[in-house]
């Protein structure tokens, strides 16, 4: 059973803990910058939006890549990138529709979320659920449970 | 091995930036950011200098654990020469702005000189440099923080600024970053204006990777996450209500200020509550909280966000006001509200907002209007003085919104605000009205029923302050164990113990509000395992005492004597008139000597030779 990354903002409050354990798992270090999961302030309503790889089944990146250095996991579903295969050219970068593989100055690759193999480390290190990870045929299941939660279920009637 | 060992110094006279490497040999004995810095302070600074002087100096301080992992490990510190009081000043605040400096590369920034003109400085990982601000002067809060995005087109950019307050040297002016964090306290920012800095720009992109066994560290960091979620404090009641759990808590017992302190329960308390914030207004059917906010790396997410009422006078015809903001937290909402009798959230929501945009202490600020609302009613400032502030009395909300702008442009009685409750009061003949210790004024707990608090703030080397040993804990709220907040029994050496503690807490990285949930049990494993030196419980307890001892040191040397560490005579002999504590005054007077003597001080306050060479001072 594959998973998939569920993301509820509104669990959201922005600490970066999530960047944090991002960071360490791939690079070693505490570094919000080099983060493959993004937390994003819209100060002005008060809202924190983590946003990462979604994990397309057909994946723009995978498809474009002109060295085949994106390869799906098919254990987990990830599309995850050989470094050793990159060559650097951002192609990926550009064909990818929400922004989610990104250049990294400093090895001259392309990095993006790899699940961690399927245990991943910003959902452990979530404080508030904000970030799960759930069966990916089930990522609406939550928001169904909220909504059936709203539904007159007889103790009363709906208002006509 | 959690610090950078880099430091930043940087002469503004010169106009220079340049990298030294940290004194690690101070490192193992003061560890970070408060103590750290303040040891830089206390080296390199004479006490007697004038703290708005170009003499005085500025250190922009992290801990081993900002920027790391360790839940709320994003704390940073001010520490120089304050000029609200004329000891030693040591500001806190979270947001983002420390772990952003860590990152870059930097344990501390020492700013020296004066710069001719208004510059802000700039820093990107190793480059540092000074930039002109000559537009940015005279600019509040937001409007630099937008101007400095747009400029560096960089939204990742984190900024600390002064706003009007700061320039014009307002003497609990702050240091505001990420648009609502502050360091707060004691006028830290009348000494960036003073030195015609404006602001802190900075970008870190280097991270923090240097921890000295990183396994051990997340297992510490972990079970540490599991402590603070589990506890009702930290787990339940701050991510809820934040500060503002305790308003209603702390007017049951009696030990909410009143009205410049003449009365000890506020019957408004309920409106201006926590709770109030989460309620539905009946204007727009929106609560006043749009949500819970956490700084860098915390797991607690104390920190309010806040919309106000559109329709409210304060906003009404000012849509700047109307989107989501830093809202209220408890000492701002005492002190803002109840000391002065004003009982409207909408109205000290905004007052709040202004004063995060003009950086400004809310403690400060509103225990200062409330002294004024006092001599005012007494009828002893001139009317020339008050101009359109006349009828700046208890309870009255337009005046002190009004009150606010004012003293954020440093216009009209504003001005004389602005001086603090201290020089006010002074001024006006009725020094004995201010509700000061050393020109700091009290944040939100009554001394007469929190007697440890008396002590507390009479002890404290930054003038009156909660943060500095937050007995309230054990005489309130049962942490770690309860006391009877009535009696002075066992305070000297509790308060003793709190400020030890907390001295090493605030030196860490950390936030003290872990100490609901945490002790240095839970601490120590977390320093231990990011630096190297062994750093046991035991350790960051005598760290915490060679801090506070130092602090102390500075301070006698700058001018200050026993009679300092005094309560104003209000708090010794009012009883207080309802609550608990009813017809109680303060038993600070027994309480002293046993604390000079606990802390191995003679009697009139003096460190004894002996104790500095077990301190090594």
């Amino acid at each position: 059973m594959q998973k998939s990354l569920h993301i509820d903002p509104q669990k959201c409050t922005g600490c970066l803990q999530c960047e944090m354990a991002c960071s360490l798992e791939n690079e070693g270090v505490f570094n919000p910058a080099k983060s493959r999961i993004k937390v994003f302030t819209f100060h002005e309503q008060g809202l924190f939006a983590p946003y990462t790889c979604t994990q397309c089944a057909e994946a723009w990146c995978l498809h474009a890549c002109p060295v085949d250095a994106i390869v799906e996991n098919k254990v987990t579903g990830a599309k995850e990138v050989k470094a050793d295969v990159c060559v650097g050219c951002k192609v990926c970068t550009i064909a990818c529709p929400f922004g989610t593989v990104n250049y990294s100055q400093d090895t001259g690759k392309v990095v993006k979320c790899d699940l961690c193999g399927g245990d991943p480390e910003c959902v452990k290190a979530c404080p508030t659920d904000a970030i799960t990870y759930v069966d990916a045929d089930w990522t609406g299941l939550d928001k169904m449970r909220a909504w059936a939660s709203k539904t007159s279920t007889g103790t009363e009637q709906p208002q006509a | 091995m959690a610090w950078t060992r880099n430091v930043l110094r940087v002469n503004l006279t010169e106009g220079t930036c340049a990298k030294e490497p940290l004194n690690m040999e101070w490192a193992m004995d003061y560890l970070g950011q408060r103590g750290l810095a303040s040891k830089y302070l206390v080296e390199e600074v004479s006490p007697e200098v004038d703290p708005l002087g170009p003499d005085n100096k500025i250190i922009y301080a992290t801990g081993p654990l900002t920027g790391t992992m360790a839940s709320t490990g994003g704390r940073y510190s001010v520490v120089t020469k304050g000029p609200l009081t004329g000891v030693i000043a040591c500001s806190n605040s979270g947001g983002f702005i420390g772990a952003e400096l860590k990152s870059a590369g930097w344990d501390m920034i020492i700013v020296e000189g004066k710069s001719p003109s208004p510059v802000y400085l700039h820093i990107q990982n190793e480059m540092a440099e000074l930039l002109p601000a000559d537009d940015l002067w005279g600019k509040t809060v937001w409007e630099t923080d937008e101007a400095l995005h747009t400029r560096h087109q960089d939204p990742q950019l984190r900024i600390a600024t002064i706003g009007q307050a700061g320039e014009n040297g307002c003497l609990f002016s702050a240091v505001v970053n990420d648009m609502h964090r502050a360091a707060g306290r004691s006028g830290v920012g009348a000494v960036m204006g003073s030195k015609n800095l404006k602001a802190l720009a900075v970008r870190g992109t280097k991270g923090v990777g240097n921890i000295k066994d990183p396994k051990a560290f997340m297992g510490a960091v972990n079970a540490g996450k599991k402590v603070l979620a589990e506890n009702a404090v930290t787990g339940q009641g701050l991510p809820t209500y934040g500060t503002q759990v305790l308003m209603n808590v702390i007017n049951e017992v009696g030990a909410m200020p009143t009205r410049n302190f003449r009365e000890v329960q506020f019957e408004g308390a309920g409106k201006i509550s926590g709770e109030a914030m989460h309620e539905k207004r009946p204007t727009d059917g929106k609560a006043n909280l749009v949500r819970n906010a956490g700084c860098f790396a915390c797991t607690i997410a104390c920190g309010r966000i806040s919309k106000i009422d559109q329709s409210h006078f304060s906003v009404k015809n000012n849509p700047k006001y109307w989107e989501a903001t830093g809202g209220l937290e408890y000492e701002a909402a005492w002190a803002l509200g109840s000391d002065t009798g004003v009982d409207d959230l909408e109205a000290l929501t905004y007052v709040n907002m202004v004063c995060n945009e003009q950086a400004m202490d809310p403690i400060s600020f509103g225990a200062t209007v409330a002294a004024a609302m006092e001599l005012n009613e007494m009828g002893v400032i001139p009317a020339e003085d008050l101009g359109e502030l006349s009828d700046l009395k208890f309870g009255n909300t337009e005046a002190l919104c009004k009150a606010t702008e004012l003293t954020g442009r440093a216009e009209g009685f504003g001005k004389i605000l602005g001086m603090g409750s201290k020089r006010m009061c002074e001024k006006y003949g009725h020094p004995e009205l201010s509700m000061t210790v050393k020109g700091q004024e009290f944040p939100a707990y009554d001394p007469r029923a929190i007697q440890g608090m008396g002590l507390t703030y009479a002890t404290s080397n930054r003038g009156a302050c909660h943060l500095r040993s937050y007995t309230v804990s054990s005489e309130i709220l049962g942490i770690p164990e309860k006391t009877d907040p009535l009696s002075t029994e066992g305070k000297p050496e509790l308060v003793k113990a709190f400020q030890d503690a907390t001295a090493a807490v605030d030196s860490a990285g950390l936030c003290v509000f872990t100490t609901f949930a945490w002790t240095l049990e839970d601490i120590a494993p977390q320093v231990d395992a990011a630096c190297e030196g062994g750093w046991s419980a035991e350790r960051m307890m005598e760290v915490g005492e060679r801090i506070w001892n130092m602090e102390r040191q500075f301070n006698m040397d700058a001018g200050m004597t026993a009679a300092d560490d005094d309560l104003p005579p209000r708090l010794k002999t009012e009883g207080a008139p309802s609550g608990p504590a009813q017809g109680m005054v303060s038993g600070l007077d027994e309480m002293m000597p046993k604390y000079y003597e606990a802390r191995g001080w003679t009697a009139d306050g003096q460190l004894t030779p002996e104790t500095k060479t077990r301190l090594g001072l």
